[in-house]
């Protein structure tokens, strides 16, 4: 039997076009950049209905009493729910623990939580009626900080806990609790020649999709509903949604409708079952879709930390130890924040060899807006502490900060904190060596015949200098990411691939349940299918739960898992042709029997380039349909003592070099440069991944200089949600992003790729901060800066 | 909400004598997110978009009279010459899509102190021409900023246009927001040199409860440049000069602490862009008295 290989030779093969390694154009671009692309929020129905949902205007504060009558007497109404009316036993959902309620029972815990929700025929008449129902409020004191949630007689955020972590944290109002044991710090740090400490603080960023929460909800005949939804994992919606509506998996049956953007906001449930209950209350289609201001309460957001670190490291430039504690505000409900946990855990000392550690991470409940996934996944707030202090060591020991990163890089082979072994490439000190030795952008950039062109200063078209007060920096920093799903998580993907002859021509059609929230997987998937089965034309079937679970657009996963789950049924259905084609023309031809045999160019081929036969005629009237599961390796869970265990499936690794143009007197920033470098394992599509490393380093970008949702601190109230207020990045404001890819394969991966969605939001923020620390000699030790925290004013 | 067309100016004014809390709307760039936002739910929308005459602007002897309607787009290409400081707050107004639907009429409507037109108004120095059925009048700008988000203009009154000094002299305007485009104004500054009169004009933008001028330090810099002879001899201004009018501009101003920006800063600020902005007009006045004498 002919054995078929992994077909790497093909992606520098012409015979199959639009093959793995080539960019290829996403399916969806022209239409996202002219605006035809339909996205969640363009759904309609007729006699659809829309919902509104009502949220609490405060903080923490018991509900004495509501009175919907008003409401539900306004023309045009078609129901009005609170709490009360929760068809079944099962009131709450989370992504990890059900702790959050459908709508609020007995008191709100942070500001915006929904109440009440009003189904009419009009939005406006929606949100008027919902301003007739009257909520009247005790007010409870807020949780807003670690001293107000551990003091001895804090409020309980969650009274009576039964989740599987309160067994373990040393406060109720402590989600989870991680820490990590590995040497000895103590004797560790007698070694020490100098140590370096500090405190860090990192706002809270906001994922700042463009598309809002939207979603239709249509009653079924059976009974069921059909929910269409811009969302990043389908089938976790659907695991959190049926119980709510008291309904069998199999009757809610969810389409993905044009996601407009996600980074880990669209992991928990927005207005996935309110709609679905409106529609079944109503037995009308309902749509739901937020605006702005609404949005910044509809989903999670990235939680802000706090960190304390310590490094030691003897004259020669060694780091001895680390001593860290990072507590990260999880806001009143769980979310992702256990996960979050563990990463900034095992994550919190970056890509560097450090032996003896003490580490410990932890989660709050507060009043605070909740927190979970974003982009980075509490990799971010550890990277921005660790790198602030590697260049504070640097700075003592009177070494070159990219130089005192490269002693103390990792590799392959390094053990973790956690004790896991890095067994794949971690080109790190590689990474630095590419960054620094990029030519740097000319100083006083700006500066033109015509005089000075503002756009390359700070305050841009502002017109605040033409570069009075202006000095440059240039910083550097390196991150390290998890890649998938991590801690004993049965993290798998499923794909259904079938092969058939359409108009005589051999056509793939690759059905999954995941996401595009716009990373390009639609891409990928096809490039996939042209590479392993050698035809042209691929077509992606909408995302659905009528296949199996895809897992989640996040943790930098969906290539590495779906796209490794397309691979693999791929090879499957190739097997199945093969098959059939020895069953057919086996003895035509001896090669049929002994060669290695590939799909490639509409053929089937031999290793030797040979055509046996068209895979039209091997297919003929038959239809190859399978679906299969993919799974990484398993992993374990860290050690709730030591924190020790093979935690992670992959690293990944990313490398920035900022340069800053700093307005010192005015406190604004110019970032004119952003070179990146990273390893991607295998590129699949180029072009997409320098658009994922320019994305992830912008992102990076805007936490560093201007992203903050501000809560204020005595109300637990958020102050600016509105793009008016919390500002992301212009066009104005990135930089030249200059990137430079590796590709070390990862034997272990699917094309030896590596997930790359998150690394480059880990190192860019730090980089730009070492950058401006450089410029102004400030500390800053905390991010967002602001132009006050420049000025001191 | 009822939405009113007028299809003539004499009907906006009819229209608004009749419903004296609608609100007019152009552009729409502010009244719109407003709305959007449910700041505000008015009983009448007051669209002035069929009357073309609102966004033409005629340009006179010594003063231009804009139409309340015209974009900030055609301002920035078109009156760089005549209207210098408002060209250059006109582009750092939002993006190019917002500047191609608002304009002043709309910034003075609202009379927000955020608004990016209200410094170089005030620094160049004009009035506001405002009609109703009863009639019409100019009221001076310095006169036109009442309070928070209020103005001068009587409930039946519209905004016809604005009657602009053409500029005599330099004039410059700077904007402090965190972000290099796209962003309302933590704090803004307008300064227009007037030769033809030795005067300096002013405008402070977001420091304050409504746009001001910082009267005391025009003062203050026409008297020492009158004292000096700065205005025959072309001199550099003394950086004492020049610091004393920074901090009578920070003086001037009365900001708030709010999510943009504290009012410490704004007070810092206000000063560093008074005295950059001191600078860049009077060399601009010196390289003109320069090319004058060469010629």
């Amino acid at each position: 039997m002919g054995i078929t290989r992994t077909p790497t030779s093909l992606t520098q093969s012409s015979a199959t076009r639009g093959g793995i390694g080539e960019s290829t154009l996403r399916p969806d671009g022209t239409l996202k950049v002219t605006g035809e692309f339909a996205y969640s929020s363009d759904l309609w129905h007729e006699d659809m209905l829309w919902g509104y949902t009502l949220r609490s205007t405060v903080a923490h504060a018991a509900i004495v009493s509501i009175d919907t009558s008003e409401a539900l007497a306004t023309s045009g109404v078609y129901a009005v729910l609170t709490y009360d009316d929760l068809p079944t036993e099962v009131k709450h959902y989370g992504l990890e623990i059900r702790d959050t309620p459908v709508l609020a029972h007995g008191k709100v815990r942070h500001h915006g939580e929904p109440v009440a929700l009003v189904a009419a025929d009009h939005p406006e008449t929606a949100r008027r009626a919902a301003a007739k129902i009257r909520v009247e409020y005790d007010a409870l004191p807020v949780i807003t900080d670690e001293a107000s949630a551990t003091a001895p007689d804090a409020v309980l955020v969650h009274e009576g806990r039964d989740d599987h972590h309160i067994g373990h944290v040393p406060h109720p109002n402590i989600v989870h609790r991680q820490p990590i044991v590995r040497g000895d710090a103590d004797r560790a740090a007698e070694r020490a020649d100098v140590v370096v400490s500090g405190e860090y603080v990192f706002g809270m960023q906001d994922q700042a999709f463009l598309g809002p929460e939207s979603g239709l909800a249509v009653p079924a005949e059976d009974g069921g509903v059909d929910l269409y939804v811009a969302t990043q994992w389908l089938h976790s919606d659907l695991r959190q949604i049926a119980p709510v509506l008291g309904l069998p998996e199999r009757k809610v049956r969810m389409t993905l409708s044009g996601v407009g953007g996600a980074f880990g906001g669209r992991e928990d449930l927005s207005m996935q079952i309110h709609g679905c209950l409106l529609a079944l209350r109503t037995g009308k289609p309902v749509k739901i879709v937020y605006n702005r201001f609404e949005s910044f309460f509809g989903h999670v957001h990235r939680h802000p930390a706090r960190l304390w670190y310590e490094h030691g490291a003897t004259r020669n430039g060694k780091l001895t130890h680390v001593r860290c504690r990072i507590v990260l505000d999880g806001g009143a409900y769980a979310s992702a924040s256990p996960a979050v946990v563990g990463n900034a855990a095992s994550l919190s000392i970056g890509p560097y060899v450090v032996e003896d550690v003490d580490i410990e991470a932890l989660a709050l409940y507060t009043n605070n807006p909740p927190c979970g996934a974003m982009r980075g996944f509490g990799a971010v707030q550890a990277c921005f502490a660790y790198e602030a202090q590697m260049d504070k060591v640097a700075a003592e020991l009177g070494m070159d900060p990219v130089e005192f990163r490269q002693v103390n890089a990792m590799e392959q082979g390094t053990v973790m904190p956690t004790g896991q072994t890095v067994d794949s490439p971690a080109p790190v000190a590689e990474l630095l060596r590419r960054v620094k030795s990029r030519p740097l952008p000319p100083e006083r950039q700006w500066e033109t015949t015509e005089g000075a062109d503002v756009r390359a200063l700070p305050g841009g078209l502002s017109n605040t200098t033409h570069g009075e007060g202006v000095v440059r920096g240039v910083g550097y920093a390196v991150g390290i990411k998890n890649v998938g799903f991590s801690e004993g998580f049965d993290d798998y993907s499923t794909a259904r691939v079938r092969m058939q002859v359409i108009n005589g021509e051999p056509v793939a059609t690759v059905h999954t349940a995941m996401a595009e929230v716009g990373q390009g997987g639609v891409t990928v998937h096809a490039q996939i299918a042209r590479s392993e089965l050698g035809v042209t034309q691929v077509t992606i079937q909408p995302a659905d739960t009528q296949v199996g679970s895809a897992g989640s657009t996040s943790a930098s996963r969906q290539t590495y898992m779906t796209g490794g789950a397309v691979k693999n049924t791929c090879e499957a259905v190739r097997e199945k042709v093969l098959d059939l084609g020895r069953r057919r023309f086996g003895s035509y031809h001896p090669a049929w029997a002994t060669a290695e045999l590939l799909l490639e160019g509409g053929k089937v081929v031999t290793d030797g380039g040979e055509a046996l036969a068209d895979i039209a005629d091997v297919l003929e009237d038959d239809v190859v349909d399978l679906e299969l599961e993919f799974r990484h390796r398993p992993t374990q869970a860290f050690d709730l003592r030591t924190g020790q265990g093979n935690g992670h499936v992959q690293y990944s690794f990313a490398a920035h070099r900022a340069v800053v143009e700093v307005d010192t007197e005015l406190g604004l920033v110019k970032v004119v440069e952003l070179a990146c470098a990273q390893d991607v394992g295998k590129a699949l599509n180029p072009l997409s991944v320098v658009g994922q490393i320019q994305g992830g380093t912008t992102q990076g970008l805007g936490v560093a200089v201007m992203e903050e949702i501000v809560v204020d601190p005595k109300t637990a109230l958020v102050r600016n949600p509105s793009f008016t207020d919390y500002l992301i990045p212009t066009i104005l404001d990135t930089p030249t992003i200059p990137v430079d890819v590796l590709e070390l394969a990862d034997e272990h991966a699917p094309y030896g790729l590596r997930g790359i969605g998150e690394a480059p939001t880990l190192s860019s923020t730090p980089a730009v901060l070492a950058a401006i620390r450089q410029a102004t000699g400030l500390e800053l030790n905390r991010t967002p800066v602001r132009p006050e925290h420049l000025t001191g004013s | 909400m009822e939405f009113l067309r007028p299809a003539t100016w004499q009907e906006a004014l009819a229209a608004k004598a009749e419903h004296p809390t609608a609100v007019p709307i152009a552009g729409g760039t502010d009244v719109m997110v407003e709305i959007n936002f449910d700041h505000r739910r008015p009983d009448h929308l007051l669209d002035l978009n069929r009357i073309a005459e609102l966004e033409e602007w005629e340009t006179g002897e010594d003063t231009v009279r804009l139409g309340a309607s015209v974009p900030y787009s055609r301002i920035m290409a078109g009156l760089r010459t005549e209207l210098p400081g408002l060209a250059l707050a006109s582009h750092t107004v939002a993006s190019p899509q917002i500047r191609n639907r608002g304009g002043v009429g709309g910034n003075l409507g609202t009379a927000s102190p955020a608004g990016d037109a209200h410094p170089a108004l005030l620094a160049g120095g004009g009035a506001v021409e405002a009609e109703s059925v009863r009639g019409s009048r100019l009221i001076p700008i310095d006169d036109f900023y009442t309070g928070v988000k209020r103005n001068a203009l009587a409930p039946d009154e519209l905004i016809r246009a604005v009657h602009l000094k053409k500029a005599t002299g330099p004039q410059q305007f700077s904007k402090v927001g965190t972000r290099n485009a796209m962003v309302i104004a933590v704090c803004a500054f307008g300064i227009a040199l007037h030769p033809d009169t030795r005067t300096v004009r002013t405008g402070i933008g977001s420091a304050a409860p409504t746009p001001i001028r910082a009267k005391a330090a025009e003062e203050f810099l026409a008297a020492a440049m009158d004292e000096a002879g700065l205005w025959d001899s072309g001199k550099p201004v003394p950086p004492a000069v020049a610091k004393q009018f920074a901090d009578l501009v920070s003086g001037a101003a009365n900001p708030i602490d709010d999510v943009r920006g504290t009012a410490t800063y704004r007070r810092h600020a206000l000063g560093v862009m008074a005295r950059r902005t001191l600078g860049w007009t009077w060399q601009q006045y010196r390289d003109h008295q320069g090319s004058k004498s060469c010629a």
